[in-house]
Parts: C-alpha cells; sequence; structure tokens
C-alpha cells in the first residue's frame, strides 16, 4: 500500500520519522484520519492519541497533549506538546495531572472566557490521557 | 626572600586549587556535550514550527485583527529586554559579555527616547544590570539548581511575556542571550521576538503559494491563537539552550587556562623552593666549615 512521511517531533526531541500508511490524529474538531495523498492542512489537536498503521496494523500508539499538524499530500508533520507512547504512560500521574486540571477549572471560572476555554482545554487533555493509560 | 615553610605550604595550595579546576573543567565538558545534544534535539521541531509560522503569517500579518503577539501594540515607545544568562560564574568573560551587550542597548534605546524594560533570565545578568539599571529590572527568574534546560520553565517565562503584553506593559519584546558558535565562541546576539519577525524568503513564497494551498482547522485565528505563544516559549526555549551550551563551553576554556596558570604557578614556585633550599644548605655548610677552621 501507498505510504506517506510521518513525523512526530516535541520540543525536546524528534519521536518518529517513517514512511507510514495511515495516521488517526486527534484533531480539534473530531478524530482525522490521513492518507496519502491528504489535501494540504493546518490543523491544531486537542489531547488524545495518534495511531499509526503500517502494513494494515495499528503499529504504533501515542499520546499527545496537544498541539498541531501540518499535512502535505507525501508528508504529515506533527508538532506535539508533549507525546509518550501510551504503553508507557503512568495512570497515577495520569490522575494527578487531572485532578490538577481539575482543580485549575474550578479556579478559572471567575476569569475571562479565553482562560476558562484553556484550562478546558487541558482537562480534556489529562482525561484522554486517563483514558489512554487505561486502555493501555 | 620567604621561608621554606612557607613555600611548602604555597604549593600545597596551588597544586589544591589545580585539581578543583581540572575537575571543573571535566565536568564541564561532559555538561557541555548533554548540553549541545538536547539543542540538536531541539532542532527539529523549531524549524518546522518556523515553516508552519510562515506560512499562517503570511497570510494574516494584512489583516486589522492579526494577534498582538505577531504584530505588536502597533507602538514604539516601551522595550522590553528579555536577557538571558548563566546562574554562575567561574566561566570567563560569559556573563560579562551578554552583561556588557544589554546595557548598550539599553543606553542606545534610552538615547533615543524609549522606556526599557529588563526581564532577567539567570541570575548573573540581573547581578550584572543591577547597579546601572537596577529600576529597569521588572523581574528575575533564576534556574540555578536545576539540572537540565527543561521546556517547562521556557513556557512559563513565555507564559509570563505574553501576560505582561495583554496587560500593556510593553510594545517591543527583545530576547538578548549568548548564541553559541563554538566551544571557544559565544556571541552576544539580540533578536526580536514581539512583532515577530517572519522570515524573509518563506513569507513571500508563503504568500504566493501556500496561502491558497493550505486548508485550517479550525481557523487561522484560532490556530495562530495557539501558535504564537508555543512559538514564543520554544524561542525562549532555544536561547536557554544556546545559553547553557555556552555557558559550559565557556565554563571549560576558562578552567582550561585556569588549570594551565596553575601549573605554571606551580614550577615557578618549585624552582624558587628549591633554590631557597639549596642557599640554605649552602650557609649552612659555610658556617661549619669556618667553624672547623677557626678551632
Amino acid at each position: 500500500m501507498a505510504t506517506f512521511q510521518l513525523e512526530l517531533v516535541s520540543p525536546e526531541k524528534l519521536l518518529l520519522s517513517r514512511a507510514v500508511e495511515m495516521a488517526v490524529l486527534p484533531a480539534a474538531e473530531g478524530e482525522m484520519g490521513v492518507l496519502p495523498g491528504h489535501a494540504p492542512m493546518i490543523v491544531t489537536l486537542r489531547g488524545g492519541v495518534i495511531a499509526v498503521t503500517e502494513n494494515g496494523q495499528v503499529t504504533e500508539r501515542l499520546y499527545v497533549a496537544g498541539g498541531f499538524a501540518e499535512v502535505t499530500p507525501e508528508r504529515c508533520t506533527v508538532l506535539a506538546d508533549e507525546a509518550t507512547p501510551v504503553g508507557q504512560l503512568s495512570k497515577a500521574a495520569a490522575e494527578a495531572r487531572m485532578r490538577d486540571a481539575e482543580a485549575a477549572y474550578a479556579a478559572a471560572a471567575m476569569e475571562t472566557p479565553e482562560k476558562r476555554d484553556a484550562s478546558m482545554a487541558r482537562l480534556l487533555s489529562a482525561r484522554a490521557m486517563v483514558q489512554a493509560a487505561e486502555a493501555a | 626572600m620567604a621561608s621554606l615553610k612557607a613555600l611548602r605550604a604555597r604549593i600545597t595550595s596551588v597544586k589544591s586549587t589545580r585539581k578543583i579546576t581540572q575537575a571543573m573543567k571535566m565536568v564541564a565538558a561532559a555538561k557541555l556535550r548533554r548540553a549541545q545534544s538536547q539543542a540538536e534535539a531541539a532542532r527539529p521541531y523549531a524549524e518546522r514550527m518556523e515553516r508552519m509560522l510562515a506560512s499562517l503569517g503570511a497570510s494574516v500579518a494584512g489583516s486589522p485583527d492579526a494577534p498582538k503577539l505577531l504584530v505588536g501594540s502597533g507602538a514604539d515607545q516601551v522595550h522590553l529586554l528579555v536577557v538571558v544568562t548563566g546562574d554562575r560564574g567561574l566561566a570567563g568573560a560569559f556573563n560579562t559579555n551578554v552583561g556588557r551587550f544589554a546595557r548598550s542597548r539599553i543606553r542606545e534605546l534610552e538615547a533615543a527616547g524609549k522606556t526599557v524594560k529588563v526581564l532577567a533570565v539567570g541570575r548573573k545578568g540581573a547581578a550584572y544590570l543591577k547597579r546601572d539599571y537596577g529600576s529597569r529590572i521588572t523581574a528575575e527568574i533564576s534556574l540555578a539548581g536545576k539540572k537540565r534546560v527543561e521546556f517547562v520553565d521556557a513556557q512559563e517565562i513565555a507564559a509570563r511575556i505574553t501576560a505582561m503584553l495583554e496587560a500593556g506593559e510593553y510594545d517591543v519584546c527583545t530576547l538578548i542571550y549568548n548564541r553559541f558558535r563554538s566551544v571557544i565562541s559565544q556571541v552576544p546576539t539580540a533578536q526580536q521576538m514581539i512583532p515577530a519577525v517572519v522570515p524573509e524568503g518563506s513569507a513571500t513564497e508563503a504568500a504566493t503559494g501556500a496561502q491558497a494551498l493550505y486548508e485550517y482547522e479550525p481557523n487561522e485565528e484560532e490556530i495562530l491563537a495557539t501558535l504564537l505563544p508555543q512559538n514564543l516559549a520554544i524561542q525562549v526555549y532555544r536561547a536557554m539552550l544556546e545559553n547553557a551550551a555556552g555557558f559550559f563551553g565557556s565554563q571549560m576554556t576558562a578552567m582550561d587556562n585556569a588549570t594551565r596558570n596553575a601549573g605554571e604557578m606551580i614550577n615557578k614556585l618549585t624552582l624558587n623552593y628549591n633554590r631557597t633550599r639549596q642557599a640554605n644548605i649552602t650557609r649552612e655548610l659555610i658556617e661549619i666549615i669556618s667553624g672547623a677552621e677557626a678551632v
């Protein structure tokens, strides 16, 4: 099957750079499957899991806390704020982050809508992390 | 001439100093390698971020409601200088170089009638600027005691810079740091962060090609709203990494020099010690011989 180049970079390192068949990205407005020849796009990502398909099977699942992706017909670059393979997620750490995010969201109730949205996004990202850690 | 005992004490003291500087040199070399590889690892992200920003920035920059982080506040009155230096000394002229660079920059801006504010990242820069420009320092961030530069720290600093912009505390933000050119050469550099400088070549290319090409989800403004703070954090992160690498490089050179100087000093002192010892022996012999002759 045709492949395209998937690159996953976090500020601290280059995590992944290889040819894959399909990648499912947690885009801000819903999951988005990327196949070779996809229309050029720039999307923001919410917290969630990137699933990588090679040879007809999901070979890699990585949790990202948020970020951006640039898609062109022959390439897909994901700029993740933070990325961890799902297998290495710690449930305790995820739950701790979830609690922090909940507290921050509660504290932000009186703030401006932008700030509330930002902490809501963090809360959702933490929830996705807990779910990913549970599924692993 | 100093007594033998005093000379012996000095030689021992210089020898232990040499041991310390030698150890510090080794440690700096090891940390330099780590800092360099960390800086290398951060490069791909920064490059791709720049590319994305170039294509986005070109399509939004013209519109009147472009985000402040991209175009600034439109004025050019209050300048914020983010000065990145090391937290420790014993690194030759490393911190002084950035300090001096920042100081001449402040002087230039103030001569042109601008107001200057300073955000000092790293203890040494704040200490250097405190004497002449203490009133301009709005905040001082120290990362002393951290083993390595972490992205979270850069994000925090960037959040602070953004908050200050939103509060209307400055118009133009410039980052001042030591660019790491090689182990023995670090260049103080000023880099304008707000309004953002979109790379020239790619901007025109993006304006003609990519703008029509890309689809944006959710839309340009919202992507920019999250991309710009991230880009700011990346720039700060990069400056911090270069600063760390440069600091250890500079420290290594400084400690190498110190070790060499200590070695020279020991040679000189040892020579002096031997001469004094010989003179003493000769004198004693003369005393004995002349004593025997007198009998």
